[in-house]
């Protein structure tokens, strides 16, 4: 049956290889095309580099998406390993708020920390009967941390839970009754067995916050992540060709990360910050 | 330090990521029928804000439901064929093909609402109708739509089942229609909500597709967080939760009963 099969599965190939092509394979070749076409030619490839506004957005960038991914697993860990190895009354419903937030678009997580931490917000009115004084951070680049925070943790427990669900207990007795402090037996066992699972969640959340535009659209004043840093060069400076050339840079930064992620676990989540 | 200690410990911790998650939506929720929010609650409750959100933006919430049904539709007719012929191809074109489809999502929304732009920009009618809108929300979902069905496709014999049938005499559009479809059924159903879900909520390439005609639900949301007063904001993302929420429920449901299998 395997042979005379194949005009048949072709037929069924056609359609979406049809919309991919059109809708994708060539938009992205144009892209790259529209990007190496300006006075600067290739060399626009690397304004990464030699642009400071382009140079010091992407550091801005790469600097948040780093902190973020290293909060969210030490959190996501804590909270992951505690949630598999102990049974309680209301777990599920932790767990269900843990993963909630997974299909929350970006512009609402935003919207979420301006509640928390705007103008109106609720640690503003705290510090306020407090102290007198009204602290408001969500347009800083800490509400933008806090933002990503919010995203990244559903994103690295399912992962983490997944792993830590395959630890050996034994291995952590057995260290324990030689004498082991608990930090040597997090930093010799556990993290070691769950390395695969924190590569994979940590290029996840990686990736999702350097491409993260609607949490900063809504939070951003003056803080230029790479997302907004291509926002306004195609809206405000009409510079179609310095956002192509962007676009193609942060599209290869992330999709890296990503192809990490998979190739360790196999698996992928929603992309969307 | 002892045992119930570290478990109190944890439990506190876990807890506190919890609020960090919860505390928001619960306050955006009650911003949002809360007269003045301000003031507080001791100002009210109320409807108004949410009635107002209707009369503004109920629009939005249409285009929103059409674009992701429409969007589910496309996703089903080009997406289950795909994965049963990457299935069937097997090896390692099938897993550079299946690479590629998934492109759409490691590669950020703005790099690829940006390459439609270039590229069919140009075409006014097509420009400013939902459809371009409905193109991105394709690309992006279509991969969850593949992966889910592959999934299943994978875990399950059913090419044996297939030369079975094949044996008996069973044309190929039959044994695709009566064996496959209803084996991966598991697959399409989980698929269909992840891809109702992200499009209902996808923002990323919507903003930059939309134009002042074709506004979709996060596109409002964004108009309003920029231009309303908070109570508005806060009584349209309520709305927005109501839609999103019991298909996430779903979601949770599905997965817990796959695990339980």
């Amino acid at each position: 049956m395997k042979y005379y099969d194949y005009p048949k599965l072709f037929v069924l190939a056609l359609p979406v290889t049809i919309f991919f092509v059109t809708f994708f394979i060539v938009p992205m070749v144009q892209l790259a095309i529209v990007g190496g076409s300006s006075d600067a030619g290739l060399s626009s490839y690397f304004s990464i580099l030699n642009k400071p506004r382009h140079f010091e957005s992407m550091f801005a960038t790469l600097i948040l998406s780093i902190t973020v991914t290293f909060t969210a697993l030490i959190i996501s860990t804590t909270a992951g390993l505690f949630l598999v190895r102990n049974i309680f009354p209301g777990r599920s419903v932790v767990l269900s708020i843990l993963t909630f937030p997974l299909a929350f678009p970006g512009v609402v997580i935003g919207f979420l920390i301006i509640m928390l931490a705007g103008r109106q917000g609720l640690i503003g009115t705290i510090t306020k009967a407090l102290s007198g004084e009204k602290t408001v951070f969500a347009y800083s680049i800490l509400g933008l941390f806090f933002g990503y925070l919010y995203f990244s943790i559903p994103r690295v427990i399912l992962t983490i839970m997944a792993a830590a669900e395959k630890l050996d207990q034994s291995l952590e007795e057995a260290a324990k009754s030689l004498g082991a402090p608990p930090y040597r037996i997090v930093i010799d066992i556990i993290i070691p067995a769950l390395k695969p699972g924190l590569i994979a969640s940590g290029a996840i959340c990686f990736a999702t916050s350097m491409g993260a535009f609607g949490t900063a659209f809504t939070l951003a004043t003056n803080i230029d992540v790479l997302p907004m840093t291509i926002y306004t060069e195609f809206t405000l400076n009409a510079n179609i060709a310095g956002a192509a050339s962007l676009s193609i840079v942060l599209g290869l930064v992330t999709w890296i990360a990503l192809f990490i992620s998979r190739s360790l676990s196999g698996q992928t989540i929603a992309v969307s910050g | 330090m002892n045992k119930t200690q570290i478990f109190v410990l944890q439990l506190i911790f876990t807890l506190l990521v919890c609020s960090f998650l919860i505390i928001p939506v619960f306050l955006s929720v009650l911003a949002g029928i809360t007269q003045n929010f301000f003031v507080g609650i001791k100002s009210g409750f109320t409807i108004r804000w949410i009635v107002e959100v209707l009369d503004l933006y109920s629009e939005t919430i249409y285009l929103s439901l059409i674009i992701a049904i429409t969007c589910l539709v496309v996703t089903l007719i080009i997406g289950i064929p795909a994965a049963y012929v990457l299935a069937r191809i097997g090896g390692r074109i099938s897993r550079f093909i299946e690479e590629t489809i998934v492109l759409p999502v490691a590669v950020p929304g703005l790099a690829i609402a940006l390459a439609l732009i270039i590229i069919y920009g140009g075409y006014r009618d097509f420009r400013s109708s939902w459809y371009f809108i409905l193109v991105g929300h394709v690309l992006f979902t279509l991969p969850f739509m593949v992966r889910s069905v592959l999934a299943v496709l994978s875990s399950t014999n059913f090419k044996e089942l297939e030369e079975g049938a094949a044996s008996l005499g069973a044309p190929f559009w039959t044994r695709f229609l009566t064996i496959v479809l209803p084996n991966i059924k598991p697959g399409i159903l989980a698929g269909s909500l992840m891809v109702f879900t992200l499009s209902i909520g996808e923002f990323n390439l919507t903003w930059m597709l939309h134009t002042p005609m074709t506004k979709t639900l996060p596109v409002g949301l964004a108009d309003s967080y920029a231009s309303m007063r908070l109570e508005v904001a806060s009584a349209y993302t309520l709305i927005f939760f109501i839609m999103i929420i019991p298909l996430l429920l779903c979601m949770q449901y599905l997965s817990k009963e796959k695990n339980n299998n």
